[in-house]
């Protein structure tokens, strides 16, 4: 023992006792348990005793970096989070805004990294189901997920299984349910190689008056646990996910959850009618952490306390034990809290979706989360200090040397002078991170629920709003390559990109939802990301406008001591007044004039171009003038609702030649030739391939040009004419003073469509 | 024109379904419930898609043993028109009501995509408002949509012209790239020998609005509109 337990316990029933085989508390075991001596000191003060082994594995999971945030809840609550139209904020199961008419959009974004990494289907599967649940617990019905991925290397064979199982994971679980997939992103970088990001977002869509929250408020309430059953799979999945991964990880594989999506489709359908019904007062998903996370933070949430009986929760296998029960997190599981004396009615209602439900306990006033065992008190703990008393820490946060060396290469030898732009063209369309998606979007469901108006390998996704006029854009973006090199940088540049995204569909961009994927912060260098990234983050997500309702955290990101690229994801959405003006990336019609917004600059750093033709992650990020950004969308958005434009598409990755080259390549259509001239005084690899930010390439009828300019003019944004649309199968040229790129447009579209599964398929 | 939408556990086009025959085509249109033994005296019956029972086992193999399935074949066997969509053309053929079946698709892999079907056939309830040959854009999703029959059954249903739709190019050829999934005879639909039943693995109700990029399904729902006129008439 090493805190002496205090004698009695005067409040409520008997303090717990320890249970027949429970293992003695050691510093060990506290330490394997992810706690600290003071944590654990801590937990200490706040029980007046030596916690049993079943209130040391509930202290474990809630006060783990995942439910607790204790390393980076002090950066977290920088973050703008409030604006009119903002109905829920951070701290809920998912955030929701206002779209107009009565009706509430709930969006949230949450990694599933590490069991992703040893088991990919499962991983993303369960990553998947889990947003779904965060969704519809808030009375929203799931109408889009995307996902956002970050792997190694292709050319690794554990990176091609890993990819191969991260998208049938994710899609046979969407697709079962029904569910389009809108989009995402997939990164391909060495940063990444033992350990992927894999973020799965979700939006959903009620009426206003739908919206419920996870609470567990009225004494005497009934706690009933309704979907699968409890088994010993994912105990511990949250400490799990706050460690790094090793040489032993795949030995965690049963700390992984096996998903099944046609009970979820169950459990979302009771839930819509439950919520509807007016029969329950709270429901939450039990994710990680399971019935200890969901009804701790019900009752912390509502200021009153739970009694549960873990005898009375329905499980698959005889023998187990409270502590396994309280820390499993099988999946497609649901918390409900139901209004005393209306348990006949939910009954019925579960039962006609054929779900199973049991009465695991009531609402108790008394503030205590309080476990039993077949009327034995074997876990009595105060709730609050449970959900909000994990102590937050701010961390030393020194830059890495090896970065800033990185950051300041000389990328002179790169810039400009002989080459053959054409091949360097076509070699960096072959690369995974620029070719088309379509060999991942192929898997996914994307028509389903018949309002998929811009499918994935656009800007943006684009749904519409059924009942009214309006659409919703949605995107999920961050270059970890930046961000590594220069975190505050690469955060600022997710945010606006994905603003940029959001408008080229005409979409004003209106909240964020974030995913902080970090290493291990107790390191210094990581500490520093972190804190750069959150503060870059804060900067522009003021800036644009786009509160942050909610997010996740996942750090601890490593493999055998090497962390990912630090990936701070923005997933954020935007509203379309009037979806007649949708705009998409492709060029439309012969004889359209190209424009390009904002300014060319000499940016080569951090590049695809130098890592994928010359294998180098260095020099410095593109340079983010964030008001100049705002300024430019505006703009965009103007000719937008003014119905000047043709298309419109950010550049980004690849740099300006890539843009021309997705919007003449025309995903589902004939490709169409273009011919551009370049006139600016710029190395010709920078000025064709750099990725200068706050550009924006549109097309327009040569009629309304003059519209275009002067709308420019009044913002303020710069803008040149820079080549006409050409014929269905014409040629791709764009040309410089010193540089030339020229194409068949079908040459183009062969290796850019068929570039990813040519990797995947036939290695 | 009354319309019944059936719905299994797992079912995920059903309002889909729903939303084109109530709110395009202005069809009274309701979902009726897999436990449910009547269907009420439809014109129009709706096995929408989805994954019913999760396609464990087998797509469809467990939704044909439902209650509603028993009625939904006294239905067809009196001539009642039925339209079976991915999920749905599975049941009916797990059910008996169409031959063959549908087996994984070739790749191994889901397929979502837009798939381009040529109208074999006008001569029927479903798709007189099409002309033959007629090439139409249209989403498919689907992991078993891979139609397979035996040499003679295959044989029979050219013969009758109960082939009605078939996967080709943009431009109507058969042959490479046309045909997403492996299915014999670049088969996308077929309908019974009585012509009151037609299953497809592609989703007409996702091609039926403007603003979803293609209306090349509409003409499905037109020509049973104008069918259920005219037999109303009769």
């Amino acid at each position: 023992m090493i805190a002496p337990a205090s004698g009695g316990n005067d409040r409520g029933p008997a303090a717990p006792e320890p249970r027949p085989g429970d293992p003695e508390i050691t510093p060990e075991l506290v330490a394997d348990h992810g706690l600290s001596p003071e944590e654990y000191e801590r937990i200490v003060g706040h029980l007046g005793r030596t916690p049993t082994f079943t209130e040391l594995g509930v202290f474990s999971a809630m006060w783990s970096e995942h439910c607790g945030y204790k390393n980076s809840k002090r950066l977290l609550r920088l973050l703008p989070t409030e604006a009119p139209w903002v109905i829920q904020g951070p701290g809920e199961n998912a955030g929701v805004i206002d779209i107009g008419d009565g009706y509430a959009l709930a969006f949230k974004i949450e990694s599933h990294n590490h069991p992703s990494a040893v088991e990919p289907y499962q991983g993303a599967a369960t990553g998947i189901g889990g947003i779904l649940r965060d969704v519809f617990t808030m009375g929203a019905r799931p109408v889009a997920v995307l996902d956002s991925l970050h792997f190694g290397d292709l050319d690794s064979s554990r990176v091609r299984y890993l990819f191969d199982g991260v998208v049938r994971g994710a899609g046979d679980y969407g697709n079962c349910v029904g569910i389009p997939n809108l989009g995402g992103e997939a990164y391909f970088d060495r940063g990444y190689e033992g350990n992927p990001i894999i973020n799965v977002m979700c939006l959903g869509i009620m009426k206003r008056e739908q919206l419920i929250r996870g609470e567990a408020r009225g004494d005497g309430n009934t706690l009933m646990a309704v979907g699968a059953r409890t088994g010993r799979d994912g105990i511990h999945g949250a400490t799990f996910a706050s460690e790094e991964l090793g040489e032993d990880s795949d030995a965690s594989r049963p700390q992984v959850q096996v998903g099944d999506p046609f009970t979820e489709k169950l459990l979302l359908e009771a839930s819509l009618e439950l919520i509807g019904s007016g029969h329950i007062v709270g429901i939450q998903d039990m994710g990680a952490a399971g019935i200890t996370s969901s009804a701790s933070e019900m009752a912390g949430r509502s200021g009153s306390g739970v009694a549960i009986d873990t005898a009375l929760v329905p499980v698959r296998e005889p023998g187990m034990t409270p502590y396994e029960i309280l820390l499993s997190e099988s999946q497609e599981r649901m918390m409900v809290v139901v209004h005393k004396g209306r348990e006949q009615e939910v009954r019925r209602i579960l039962a006609k979706w054929e779900l199973e439900a049991a009465e695991v306990g009531r609402v108790t006033s008394d503030g205590r989360f309080r476990i039993l065992e077949d009327g034995r008190t074997v876990a009595d703990i105060p709730a609050l200090p449970l959900t909000e008393g994990c102590p937050t820490y701010e961390r030393e946060g020194i830059e890495g040397e090896e970065v800033r060396a990185l950051r300041e290469m000389d990328l002179t030898p790169y810039a400009g002078g002989e080459g053959d732009r054409t091949a360097d063209f076509l070699r960096l369309l072959t690369s995974p991170n620029l070719a088309s998606r379509r060999w991942i979007h192929d898997q996914y469901d994307t028509t389903v629920r018949t309002a998929s108006v811009i499918q994935p390998g656009g800007n943006a996704g684009v749904l519409r709003v059924r009942g009214t006029p309006r659409g919703i854009a949605v995107t999920t973006d961050c270059s970890g390559r930046y961000t590594y090199l220069e975190p505050g940088t690469g955060a600022r540049i997710a945010v606006a990109e994905a603003a940029r995204n959001l408008a080229c569909t005409g979409a004003l961009p209106m909240a964020v939802t974030n995913n902080l994927n970090f290493g291990n912060p107790l390191k210094p260098h990581i500490y520093y990301q972190l804190r750069e990234a959150v503060l870059g983050m804060v900067e522009a997500c003021a800036l644009f406008e786009t509160p942050v309702t909610g997010g996740n955290v996942s750090l601890y990101n490593e493999t055998s001591g090497t962390p990912i690229y630090p990936t701070p994801v923005i997933g954020m959405v935007g509203i379309i007044e009037d979806l007649e003006r949708v705009t998409r990336h492709a060029f439309q019609d012969e004889g359209d004039v190209i424009v390009l917004l904002g300014r060319n600059t000499d940016e080569l750093g951090a590049s695809e171009y130098l890592y994928a033709m010359h294998d180098i992650v260095g020099g410095r990020p593109p340079r983010v003038d964030l008001l100049a950004e705002r300024v430019l969308q505006q703009a965009l958005l103007a000719m937008i609702g003014e119905g000047l434009l043709r298309s419109a598409h950010d550049c980004s990755e690849g740099g300006l030649a890539c843009a021309l080259a997705e919007s003449a390549l025309r995903e589902g259509e004939d490709p169409v030739g273009i011919h551009v001239r370049l006139a600016d005084p710029l190395p010709s690899t920078a000025l064709l391939f750099g990725e200068a930010q706050g550009r924006v390439v549109v097309s327009c009828d040569p009629a309304c040009l003059d519209r275009v300019r002067r709308l420019a003019d009044r913002y303020g944004v710069p803008w040149r004419e820079i080549g006409t649309v050409g014929a269905i199968g014409g040629g791709f040229v764009v040309e410089s003073a010193d540089a030339r790129i020229e194409a068949d447009i079908r040459e183009v579209s062969a290796v850019y469509f068929e570039a990813l599964p040519e990797r995947m398929d036939t290695q | 024109m009354r319309a019944v939408v059936v719905t299994f556990p797992g079912s995920n086009c059903d309002y889909d379904c729903l939303q084109v025959l109530r709110k395009v085509m202005g069809i009274d249109t309701s979902f009726i419930w897999h436990r449910e033994r009547e269907l009420g005296d439809p014109d129009l019956v709706v096995l929408p898609g989805g994954f019913s029972y999760g396609d464990y086992l087998r797509a469809g193999a467990i939704a044909r043993f439902s209650p509603i399935v028993e009625a939904v074949k006294r239905y067809a066997g009196r001539g009642g028109i039925v339209l079976g969509i991915c999920n749905g053309f599975q049941i009916l053929c797990e059910a008996g009501l169409l031959p063959g079946a549908l087996r994984r698709n070739d790749s191994l892999k889901f397929r979502s995509l837009d798939a381009h079907v040529r109208v074999e056939t006008t001569d029927t309830a479903f798709t007189r408002a099409y002309r033959r040959g007629q090439v139409l854009r249209i989403p498919i999703a689907h992991a078993e949509g891979n139609y397979i029959a035996d040499p003679a059954t295959l044989e029979r249903l050219e013969a009758d012209g109960r082939v009605v739709f078939r996967y080709t190019t943009r431009e109507g050829a058969r042959g490479e790239g046309g045909n997403p999934n492996g299915s014999a005879n670049d088969i996308a639909g077929i309908v019974n020998a009585a012509g009151n039943v037609l299953g497809l693995m592609p989703h007409p109700e996702r091609a039926a609005e403007g603003v979803l990029g293609s209306t090349d399904g509409l003409g499905m729902f037109e020509s049973l509109v104008a069918h259920c006129a005219r037999e109303r008439v009769a």
